[in-house]
Protein backbone atom coordinates (compact mmCIF):
# COMPACT_ATOMS: atom_id res chain seq x y z
CA UNK A 1 0.00 0.00 0.00
CA UNK A 2 1.53 3.10 -1.35
CA UNK A 3 -0.47 5.48 0.85
CA UNK A 4 1.47 4.25 3.95
CA UNK A 5 4.69 5.02 2.49
CA UNK A 6 6.07 8.43 4.33
CA UNK A 7 9.38 8.44 3.23
CA UNK A 8 8.98 11.87 2.04
CA UNK A 9 9.17 13.89 5.40
CA UNK A 10 10.68 16.52 4.86
CA UNK A 11 12.12 16.91 8.16
CA UNK A 12 13.58 13.15 8.09
CA UNK A 13 14.99 13.74 4.64
CA UNK A 14 16.91 16.42 6.42
CA UNK A 15 18.64 14.18 8.85
CA UNK A 16 21.49 11.51 8.10
CA UNK A 17 19.82 8.35 7.47
CA UNK A 18 20.75 6.10 10.25
CA UNK A 19 18.36 3.70 12.15
CA UNK A 20 16.72 5.53 14.58
CA UNK A 21 13.78 4.72 16.71
CA UNK A 22 10.46 6.03 15.73
CA UNK A 23 9.75 6.28 18.99
CA UNK A 24 11.42 6.62 22.13
CA UNK A 25 10.66 5.86 25.41
CA UNK A 26 12.52 7.43 28.61
CA UNK A 27 12.17 7.47 31.90
CA UNK A 28 8.85 7.66 31.87
CA UNK A 29 6.47 7.97 35.29
CA UNK A 30 2.57 8.68 35.93
CA UNK A 31 0.65 8.96 39.06
CA UNK A 32 -3.14 8.68 38.77
CA UNK A 33 -3.70 10.34 42.30
CA UNK A 34 -1.03 8.28 44.72
CA UNK A 35 -1.45 5.43 42.57
CA UNK A 36 1.61 5.17 40.10
CA UNK A 37 1.13 3.39 36.90
CA UNK A 38 4.56 3.83 35.18
CA UNK A 39 7.44 3.35 36.94
CA UNK A 40 10.68 5.08 34.91
CA UNK A 41 9.43 3.10 32.08
CA UNK A 42 12.21 3.34 29.19
CA UNK A 43 11.69 1.36 25.90
CA UNK A 44 12.36 2.14 21.80
CA UNK A 45 10.27 1.29 19.01
CA UNK A 46 11.58 0.79 15.69
CA UNK A 47 10.28 2.21 12.11
CA UNK A 48 7.96 -0.63 11.04
CA UNK A 49 7.77 -2.64 13.95
CA UNK A 50 5.36 -4.13 15.64
CA UNK A 51 5.03 -4.59 19.17
CA UNK A 52 2.54 -6.39 21.20
CA UNK A 53 2.56 -5.24 25.02
CA UNK A 54 1.04 -7.97 27.40
CA UNK A 55 0.62 -8.16 31.08
CA UNK A 56 -2.15 -8.41 34.00
CA UNK A 57 -4.89 -5.53 33.93
CA UNK A 58 -3.49 -2.24 35.51
CA UNK A 59 -0.05 -2.66 34.27
CA UNK A 60 0.57 0.14 32.85
CA UNK A 61 0.00 -0.93 29.17
CA UNK A 62 -3.00 0.89 28.17
CA UNK A 63 -1.92 4.12 29.98
CA UNK A 64 1.44 3.83 28.02
CA UNK A 65 -0.91 3.95 24.75
CA UNK A 66 -3.00 6.64 26.02
CA UNK A 67 0.13 8.55 26.33
CA UNK A 68 1.26 8.04 22.83
CA UNK A 69 -2.01 9.43 21.87
CA UNK A 70 -1.59 12.12 23.98
CA UNK A 71 -4.77 11.26 25.79
CA UNK A 72 -2.77 11.33 29.27
CA UNK A 73 -0.30 13.29 30.46
CA UNK A 74 3.07 12.50 31.89
CA UNK A 75 4.64 13.28 35.07
CA UNK A 76 8.20 12.48 34.25
CA UNK A 77 10.36 11.33 31.60
CA UNK A 78 10.53 12.34 27.57
CA UNK A 79 9.12 10.75 24.94
CA UNK A 80 10.43 10.99 21.51
CA UNK A 81 8.72 10.03 18.29
CA UNK A 82 10.82 10.45 15.25
CA UNK A 83 12.99 12.40 16.81
CA UNK A 84 11.13 14.74 18.06
CA UNK A 85 9.63 15.11 22.06
CA UNK A 86 5.51 14.43 22.43
CA UNK A 87 5.17 16.00 25.25
CA UNK A 88 7.80 18.56 25.62
CA UNK A 89 8.88 21.41 23.00
CA UNK A 90 12.29 22.31 22.18
CA UNK A 91 12.90 26.15 23.93
CA UNK A 92 16.15 27.58 23.55
CA UNK A 93 17.94 24.26 23.73
CA UNK A 94 15.62 23.58 26.71
CA UNK A 95 12.99 21.26 26.90
CA UNK A 96 9.54 22.88 28.04
CA UNK A 97 5.87 21.35 28.51
CA UNK A 98 4.34 21.35 24.98
CA UNK A 99 1.60 23.51 23.92
CA UNK A 100 -1.55 22.70 22.30
CA UNK A 101 0.00 23.72 18.30
CA UNK A 102 2.83 21.33 19.19
CA UNK A 103 0.37 18.59 20.34
CA UNK A 104 -1.68 18.62 16.62
CA UNK A 105 1.51 18.65 15.09
CA UNK A 106 2.46 15.46 16.66
CA UNK A 107 -0.75 14.11 16.69
CA UNK A 108 -0.50 13.65 12.88
CA UNK A 109 1.87 10.95 13.41
CA UNK A 110 -0.11 8.37 15.76
CA UNK A 111 -3.66 6.78 15.22
CA UNK A 112 -5.35 5.01 17.68
CA UNK A 113 -8.34 1.83 17.42
CA UNK A 114 -9.79 2.14 21.02
CA UNK A 115 -11.49 -1.12 22.89
CA UNK A 116 -15.03 0.56 23.05
CA UNK A 117 -14.83 1.76 18.91
CA UNK A 118 -15.63 5.33 20.12
CA UNK A 119 -17.53 5.60 16.69
CA UNK A 120 -19.78 9.33 16.13
CA UNK A 121 -22.71 7.82 16.59
CA UNK A 122 -25.14 10.95 14.72
CA UNK A 123 -22.62 10.45 11.64
CA UNK A 124 -22.65 7.55 9.10
CA UNK A 125 -19.64 5.14 8.61
CA UNK A 126 -18.32 7.16 5.48
CA UNK A 127 -18.54 10.33 7.73
CA UNK A 128 -17.20 8.59 10.15
CA UNK A 129 -14.09 8.18 8.16
CA UNK A 130 -14.24 11.45 5.83
CA UNK A 131 -14.19 13.70 8.66
CA UNK A 132 -10.90 14.05 9.87
CA UNK A 133 -9.34 13.98 6.83
CA UNK A 134 -11.25 16.80 5.58
CA UNK A 135 -11.29 18.96 8.70
CA UNK A 136 -7.32 17.99 9.74
CA UNK A 137 -5.24 17.52 6.33
CA UNK A 138 -7.54 19.95 3.87
CA UNK A 139 -8.34 16.81 1.86
CA UNK A 140 -11.64 17.25 -0.77
CA UNK A 141 -15.21 15.78 0.14
CA UNK A 142 -14.29 13.53 -3.22
CA UNK A 143 -10.60 12.46 -2.57
CA UNK A 144 -11.48 11.92 1.45
CA UNK A 145 -14.71 9.79 -0.21
CA UNK A 146 -12.39 7.78 -2.55
CA UNK A 147 -10.19 6.79 0.21
CA UNK A 148 -12.39 5.87 2.65
CA UNK A 149 -14.35 3.92 0.39
CA UNK A 150 -10.81 2.11 -0.55
CA UNK A 151 -10.21 1.36 3.17
CA UNK A 152 -14.04 0.17 3.90
CA UNK A 153 -13.19 -2.48 0.65
CA UNK A 154 -10.77 -3.49 2.72
CA UNK A 155 -11.88 -4.25 6.06
CA UNK A 156 -14.59 -5.97 3.95
CA UNK A 157 -17.10 -2.95 4.82
CA UNK A 158 -18.35 -1.11 1.34
CA UNK A 159 -21.47 -1.95 1.55
CA UNK A 160 -22.10 -0.35 5.08
CA UNK A 161 -21.00 3.41 3.53
CA UNK A 162 -24.29 4.88 4.15
CA UNK A 163 -25.25 2.80 7.44
CA UNK A 164 -24.78 4.51 11.15
CA UNK A 165 -22.52 2.97 13.52
CA UNK A 166 -26.03 2.02 15.64
CA UNK A 167 -26.96 -0.24 12.37
CA UNK A 168 -23.55 -2.10 12.82
CA UNK A 169 -22.49 -5.14 15.07
CA UNK A 170 -19.63 -4.86 17.29
CA UNK A 171 -16.70 -6.49 14.98
CA UNK A 172 -18.05 -4.05 11.66
CA UNK A 173 -17.90 -1.26 13.72
CA UNK A 174 -14.24 -2.25 14.96
CA UNK A 175 -13.37 -2.70 11.46
CA UNK A 176 -14.72 0.69 10.68
CA UNK A 177 -12.67 2.25 13.68
CA UNK A 178 -9.41 0.37 12.42
CA UNK A 179 -10.70 2.15 9.00
CA UNK A 180 -11.38 5.47 10.36
CA UNK A 181 -7.75 5.62 11.84
CA UNK A 182 -6.06 4.38 8.93
CA UNK A 183 -7.66 7.65 6.92
CA UNK A 184 -5.53 10.08 8.31
CA UNK A 185 -2.43 7.68 7.55
CA UNK A 186 -0.11 7.69 10.71
CA UNK A 187 3.09 6.48 10.96
CA UNK A 188 1.69 4.25 13.90
CA UNK A 189 -0.92 2.62 14.90
CA UNK A 190 -1.70 2.20 18.48
CA UNK A 191 -4.56 -0.85 19.19
CA UNK A 192 -5.92 -0.91 22.40
CA UNK A 193 -7.49 -4.14 23.53
CA UNK A 194 -9.63 -3.81 20.16
CA UNK A 195 -11.37 -6.94 20.83
CA UNK A 196 -11.81 -7.06 24.40
CA UNK A 197 -15.16 -5.86 24.02
CA UNK A 198 -16.66 -8.58 20.99
CA UNK A 199 -18.12 -12.14 21.53
CA UNK A 200 -15.46 -14.43 20.79
CA UNK A 201 -16.92 -15.51 17.39
CA UNK A 202 -16.27 -12.17 15.84
CA UNK A 203 -12.85 -11.82 17.41
CA UNK A 204 -11.62 -13.22 14.02
CA UNK A 205 -13.15 -11.05 11.86
CA UNK A 206 -10.99 -7.90 13.63
CA UNK A 207 -7.78 -9.75 13.85
CA UNK A 208 -8.00 -10.77 10.12
CA UNK A 209 -8.32 -6.73 8.91
CA UNK A 210 -5.01 -6.18 10.95
CA UNK A 211 -3.12 -9.36 9.88
CA UNK A 212 -3.57 -7.80 6.84
CA UNK A 213 -2.45 -4.71 7.89
CA UNK A 214 0.91 -5.49 9.46
CA UNK A 215 1.31 -7.65 6.45
CA UNK A 216 1.00 -5.04 3.76
CA UNK A 217 2.02 -2.08 5.28
CA UNK A 218 5.33 -0.40 7.07
CA UNK A 219 3.35 1.10 9.65
CA UNK A 220 4.35 0.97 13.64
CA UNK A 221 1.71 -0.94 15.44
CA UNK A 222 1.83 -1.19 19.11
CA UNK A 223 -1.00 -3.71 20.44
CA UNK A 224 -2.15 -4.12 24.08
CA UNK A 225 -3.77 -7.70 23.73
CA UNK A 226 -5.13 -10.32 25.74
CA UNK A 227 -5.14 -12.66 22.62
CA UNK A 228 -1.98 -14.45 23.13
CA UNK A 229 -2.25 -16.58 19.73
CA UNK A 230 -2.78 -13.17 17.90
CA UNK A 231 0.49 -11.71 19.86
CA UNK A 232 2.35 -13.76 18.93
CA UNK A 233 1.74 -14.23 15.43
CA UNK A 234 1.54 -10.61 14.87
CA UNK A 235 4.27 -9.36 17.01
CA UNK A 236 7.94 -9.45 16.10
CA UNK A 237 8.74 -7.89 19.68
CA UNK A 238 6.52 -8.40 23.34
CA UNK A 239 6.86 -6.35 25.63
CA UNK A 240 5.67 -8.41 29.42
CA UNK A 241 4.54 -5.18 31.17
CA UNK A 242 4.00 -5.70 35.03
CA UNK A 243 3.00 -3.04 38.05
CA UNK A 244 4.35 -0.52 35.79
CA UNK A 245 7.54 -1.54 34.29
CA UNK A 246 8.29 -4.04 31.76
CA UNK A 247 9.49 -7.40 33.19
CA UNK A 248 10.71 -8.95 30.14
CA UNK A 249 10.39 -8.62 26.57
CA UNK A 250 12.06 -10.50 23.38
CA UNK A 251 10.77 -12.13 20.54
CA UNK A 252 7.14 -14.20 20.54
CA UNK A 253 8.69 -17.33 20.59
CA UNK A 254 11.01 -16.24 23.29
CA UNK A 255 8.32 -14.82 25.79
CA UNK A 256 5.30 -17.44 25.40
CA UNK A 257 7.88 -20.11 25.23
CA UNK A 258 10.49 -19.65 27.53
CA UNK A 259 10.02 -16.77 29.30
CA UNK A 260 12.51 -16.10 31.46
CA UNK A 261 11.11 -13.91 34.65
CA UNK A 262 8.88 -15.36 37.23
CA UNK A 263 6.42 -12.93 37.27
CA UNK A 264 6.02 -14.18 33.24
CA UNK A 265 5.58 -17.51 33.73
CA UNK A 266 3.12 -17.38 36.30
CA UNK A 267 0.95 -14.52 34.34
CA UNK A 268 1.34 -16.88 30.98
CA UNK A 269 -0.04 -19.91 33.07
CA UNK A 270 -2.87 -17.86 34.23
CA UNK A 271 -3.44 -17.08 30.54
CA UNK A 272 -3.35 -20.59 29.72
CA UNK A 273 -5.65 -21.73 32.57
CA UNK A 274 -8.22 -19.23 31.17
CA UNK A 275 -8.46 -20.74 28.14
CA UNK A 276 -6.54 -18.02 26.03
CA UNK A 277 -4.09 -20.62 23.88
CA UNK A 278 -0.77 -19.51 22.12
CA UNK B 1 -76.87 43.93 23.35
CA UNK B 2 -73.87 44.27 25.52
CA UNK B 3 -71.08 45.83 24.64
CA UNK B 4 -68.64 42.53 24.06
CA UNK B 5 -71.39 41.82 21.55
CA UNK B 6 -71.39 44.93 19.98
CA UNK B 7 -67.32 44.74 19.89
CA UNK B 8 -66.49 41.54 19.45
CA UNK B 9 -64.73 41.27 15.89
CA UNK B 10 -63.04 44.46 17.69
CA UNK B 11 -61.86 42.35 20.98
CA UNK B 12 -60.45 39.52 19.00
CA UNK B 13 -58.58 41.63 17.36
CA UNK B 14 -57.06 43.57 19.99
CA UNK B 15 -56.22 40.00 21.58
CA UNK B 16 -54.56 38.75 18.83
CA UNK B 17 -52.84 41.93 18.43
CA UNK B 18 -51.80 41.34 21.74
CA UNK B 19 -50.88 37.64 20.92
CA UNK B 20 -48.83 39.14 18.58
CA UNK B 21 -46.91 40.69 20.65
CA UNK B 22 -46.34 37.66 23.30
CA UNK B 23 -45.17 35.60 19.98
CA UNK B 24 -42.42 38.37 19.46
CA UNK B 25 -41.32 38.46 22.76
CA UNK B 26 -41.03 34.92 23.33
CA UNK B 27 -39.36 34.65 19.56
CA UNK B 28 -36.82 37.21 19.80
CA UNK B 29 -36.40 36.70 23.65
CA UNK B 30 -35.80 32.49 22.53
CA UNK B 31 -33.05 33.80 20.38
CA UNK B 32 -31.10 35.99 22.36
CA UNK B 33 -31.86 33.42 25.57
CA UNK B 34 -30.49 30.63 22.96
CA UNK B 35 -27.01 32.22 22.16
CA UNK B 36 -26.77 33.67 25.65
CA UNK B 37 -27.14 29.96 26.86
CA UNK B 38 -24.31 28.73 25.05
CA UNK B 39 -21.91 31.30 25.58
CA UNK B 40 -22.90 30.82 28.95
CA UNK B 41 -22.49 27.04 29.47
CA UNK B 42 -19.19 26.70 27.67
CA UNK B 43 -17.53 29.73 29.66
CA UNK B 44 -18.91 27.70 32.51
CA UNK B 45 -16.73 24.68 30.71
CA UNK B 46 -14.03 27.01 30.13
CA UNK B 47 -10.69 26.18 31.89
CA UNK B 48 -9.97 29.86 31.83
CA UNK B 49 -10.99 30.47 35.49
CA UNK B 50 -11.96 34.49 35.45
CA UNK B 51 -14.34 33.32 32.22
CA UNK B 52 -15.95 30.79 34.43
CA UNK B 53 -16.37 33.53 37.57
CA UNK B 54 -17.48 35.86 34.96
CA UNK B 55 -20.59 32.69 34.04
CA UNK B 56 -20.94 31.66 37.72
CA UNK B 57 -21.73 35.38 38.36
CA UNK B 58 -24.32 36.21 35.33
CA UNK B 59 -26.04 32.87 35.87
CA UNK B 60 -26.42 33.23 39.75
CA UNK B 61 -27.11 37.09 39.48
CA UNK B 62 -30.01 36.57 36.94
CA UNK B 63 -31.29 33.23 38.62
CA UNK B 64 -31.39 34.93 41.98
CA UNK B 65 -32.89 38.50 41.08
CA UNK B 66 -36.87 38.87 40.28
CA UNK B 67 -37.60 39.09 36.31
CA UNK B 68 -39.99 42.10 37.69
CA UNK B 69 -37.56 44.00 39.20
CA UNK B 70 -34.83 43.14 36.26
CA UNK B 71 -37.50 44.47 33.96
CA UNK B 72 -38.44 47.99 35.85
CA UNK B 73 -34.90 48.55 36.26
CA UNK B 74 -34.03 48.24 32.33
CA UNK B 75 -37.08 50.07 31.55
CA UNK B 76 -37.09 52.93 34.13
CA UNK B 77 -33.07 52.83 35.33
CA UNK B 78 -31.21 52.04 31.93
CA UNK B 79 -32.58 55.65 30.78
CA UNK B 80 -31.29 57.62 33.41
CA UNK B 81 -27.59 56.75 32.63
CA UNK B 82 -28.66 57.45 28.95
CA UNK B 83 -29.63 53.85 27.70
CA UNK B 84 -33.24 54.48 26.94
CA UNK B 85 -34.78 51.38 25.19
CA UNK B 86 -38.37 50.94 23.81
CA UNK B 87 -41.06 48.86 25.74
CA UNK B 88 -40.37 45.87 23.59
CA UNK B 89 -36.74 46.05 22.62
CA UNK B 90 -36.84 46.35 26.69
CA UNK B 91 -39.03 43.09 27.03
CA UNK B 92 -37.47 40.90 24.58
CA UNK B 93 -33.90 41.93 26.13
CA UNK B 94 -34.39 40.88 29.89
CA UNK B 95 -37.09 37.60 29.00
CA UNK B 96 -33.21 36.57 26.67
CA UNK B 97 -31.02 37.75 28.97
CA UNK B 98 -32.99 35.76 32.09
CA UNK B 99 -33.66 32.48 30.07
CA UNK B 100 -29.88 32.44 28.97
CA UNK B 101 -28.82 31.65 32.87
CA UNK B 102 -31.26 28.93 32.97
CA UNK B 103 -30.31 27.36 29.56
CA UNK B 104 -26.63 27.99 30.72
CA UNK B 105 -27.20 24.72 32.80
CA UNK B 106 -29.16 22.92 30.14
CA UNK B 107 -26.23 23.37 27.76
CA UNK B 108 -23.36 23.05 30.05
CA UNK B 109 -25.05 19.73 31.63
CA UNK B 110 -25.98 18.20 28.32
CA UNK B 111 -22.28 18.82 26.89
CA UNK B 112 -21.29 16.61 30.31
CA UNK B 113 -23.25 13.93 29.37
CA UNK B 114 -21.67 13.17 26.33
CA UNK B 115 -19.22 10.13 26.90
CA UNK B 116 -15.40 11.01 27.46
CA UNK B 117 -15.06 8.06 24.76
CA UNK B 118 -16.26 10.71 22.05
CA UNK B 119 -13.77 13.47 23.25
CA UNK B 120 -10.82 11.11 22.89
CA UNK B 121 -11.70 9.85 19.51
CA UNK B 122 -11.79 13.42 18.64
CA UNK B 123 -8.44 14.07 19.82
CA UNK B 124 -6.90 10.80 18.20
CA UNK B 125 -8.10 11.94 15.40
CA UNK B 126 -6.42 15.25 15.95
CA UNK B 127 -9.36 17.59 15.50
CA UNK B 128 -9.04 20.79 17.26
CA UNK B 129 -10.79 22.10 20.40
CA UNK B 130 -13.14 23.79 18.10
CA UNK B 131 -13.60 21.15 15.18
CA UNK B 132 -14.48 18.56 18.58
CA UNK B 133 -17.10 21.17 19.86
CA UNK B 134 -18.84 22.02 16.75
CA UNK B 135 -18.53 18.74 14.76
CA UNK B 136 -18.49 15.95 17.69
CA UNK B 137 -19.78 16.95 20.64
CA UNK B 138 -22.78 19.76 20.37
CA UNK B 139 -24.58 17.72 17.81
CA UNK B 140 -24.49 14.78 20.55
CA UNK B 141 -25.47 17.37 23.26
CA UNK B 142 -28.05 18.98 21.71
CA UNK B 143 -30.45 16.18 21.43
CA UNK B 144 -30.12 15.88 25.17
CA UNK B 145 -30.68 19.77 25.59
CA UNK B 146 -33.78 19.79 23.19
CA UNK B 147 -36.51 19.02 25.66
CA UNK B 148 -35.20 21.20 28.48
CA UNK B 149 -35.17 24.11 25.82
CA UNK B 150 -38.28 23.38 25.11
CA UNK B 151 -39.57 24.07 28.95
CA UNK B 152 -37.34 27.24 28.76
CA UNK B 153 -38.97 28.62 25.79
CA UNK B 154 -42.72 28.10 27.59
CA UNK B 155 -41.47 29.57 30.67
CA UNK B 156 -40.25 32.13 28.80
CA UNK B 157 -43.42 32.79 27.34
CA UNK B 158 -45.11 32.34 30.55
CA UNK B 159 -42.86 35.39 31.78
CA UNK B 160 -43.08 37.57 29.32
CA UNK B 161 -46.58 38.43 30.92
CA UNK B 162 -44.19 40.89 32.77
CA UNK B 163 -44.14 43.43 30.09
CA UNK B 164 -47.80 44.17 30.75
CA UNK B 165 -46.24 46.16 33.47
CA UNK B 166 -44.16 48.13 31.58
CA UNK B 167 -47.66 49.19 29.55
CA UNK B 168 -46.15 46.87 26.59
CA UNK B 169 -49.62 45.43 24.79
CA UNK B 170 -48.98 41.85 24.65
CA UNK B 171 -51.62 39.60 25.42
CA UNK B 172 -52.03 40.21 29.41
CA UNK B 173 -52.12 43.65 28.51
CA UNK B 174 -54.79 43.21 26.11
CA UNK B 175 -57.09 40.88 28.50
CA UNK B 176 -56.71 43.58 31.15
CA UNK B 177 -57.73 46.30 28.51
CA UNK B 178 -60.75 44.09 27.31
CA UNK B 179 -61.60 43.65 31.09
CA UNK B 180 -61.50 47.26 31.79
CA UNK B 181 -63.33 48.25 28.91
CA UNK B 182 -66.23 45.63 28.85
CA UNK B 183 -66.47 44.86 32.77
CA UNK B 184 -66.18 41.44 31.92
CA UNK B 185 -63.47 39.40 33.26
CA UNK B 186 -64.67 35.80 32.44
CA UNK B 187 -63.63 36.23 28.23
CA UNK B 188 -61.04 38.07 28.30
CA UNK B 189 -58.75 35.86 30.52
CA UNK B 190 -60.10 32.62 29.40
CA UNK B 191 -59.19 33.80 26.12
CA UNK B 192 -55.96 34.90 27.31
CA UNK B 193 -55.33 31.77 28.94
CA UNK B 194 -56.72 29.80 25.85
CA UNK B 195 -54.00 31.65 23.08
CA UNK B 196 -50.91 30.93 25.98
CA UNK B 197 -51.71 27.21 25.46
CA UNK B 198 -51.82 26.64 22.23
CA UNK B 199 -48.70 29.00 21.58
CA UNK B 200 -47.28 26.44 24.28
CA UNK B 201 -48.59 23.34 22.55
CA UNK B 202 -46.75 24.57 19.32
CA UNK B 203 -43.36 25.19 21.11
CA UNK B 204 -43.57 22.09 21.96
CA UNK B 205 -44.42 20.21 19.06
CA UNK B 206 -42.50 22.45 17.22
CA UNK B 207 -39.00 21.44 19.08
CA UNK B 208 -40.10 18.10 19.45
CA UNK B 209 -40.34 17.34 15.67
CA UNK B 210 -36.63 19.38 15.70
CA UNK B 211 -35.44 16.65 18.37
CA UNK B 212 -36.65 13.54 16.17
CA UNK B 213 -34.82 14.89 13.48
CA UNK B 214 -31.70 15.58 15.15
CA UNK B 215 -31.95 12.40 17.18
CA UNK B 216 -31.28 9.57 14.48
CA UNK B 217 -28.77 7.64 15.17
CA UNK B 218 -28.61 8.51 18.54
CA UNK B 219 -31.55 7.12 20.27
CA UNK B 220 -30.74 3.35 18.60
CA UNK B 221 -27.16 3.84 20.80
CA UNK B 222 -28.91 5.03 23.74
CA UNK B 223 -31.64 2.51 24.33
Amino acid sequence: MKEHDHTGDSMNAARPKAPSPIIEVKDISKSFGSHQVLKDLSFDVQPGEKLALIGPSGSGKTTILRILMTLETIDGGVIRIDGEPLWHMEKEGQLVPANEAHLHRMRTKVGMVFQLFNLFPHKTVLDNITMAPILTKGISRSDAKARAMELLDMVGLADKATAKPAQLSGGQKQRVAIARALALQPKIMLFDEVTSALDPEIVEEVLGVMRKLAAETDMTMLLVTHEMGFAHDFADRVLFFDAGRIIEQGPPDQIFRAPQEERTQLFLRKILAAGRAI
Amino acid sequence: MNVIEADWLGYVQLMLEGALVTVELTVYGSIIAFFGAFILGLAKLSPWFPLRWLAIVYIEFFRGSSIFVQLFWAYFVLPLIGFPLSALATGIMVLGLNVSAYGAEVVRGAILTVPKEQWEASVALNLTKFQRMRHIILPQAIVVMLPTFSNNVIELMKASAVVSLISLADLTFQSQVIRLQTGNTLLPFAGALLIYFILSLIIVYGIRRIENKMAEGLDVVRS
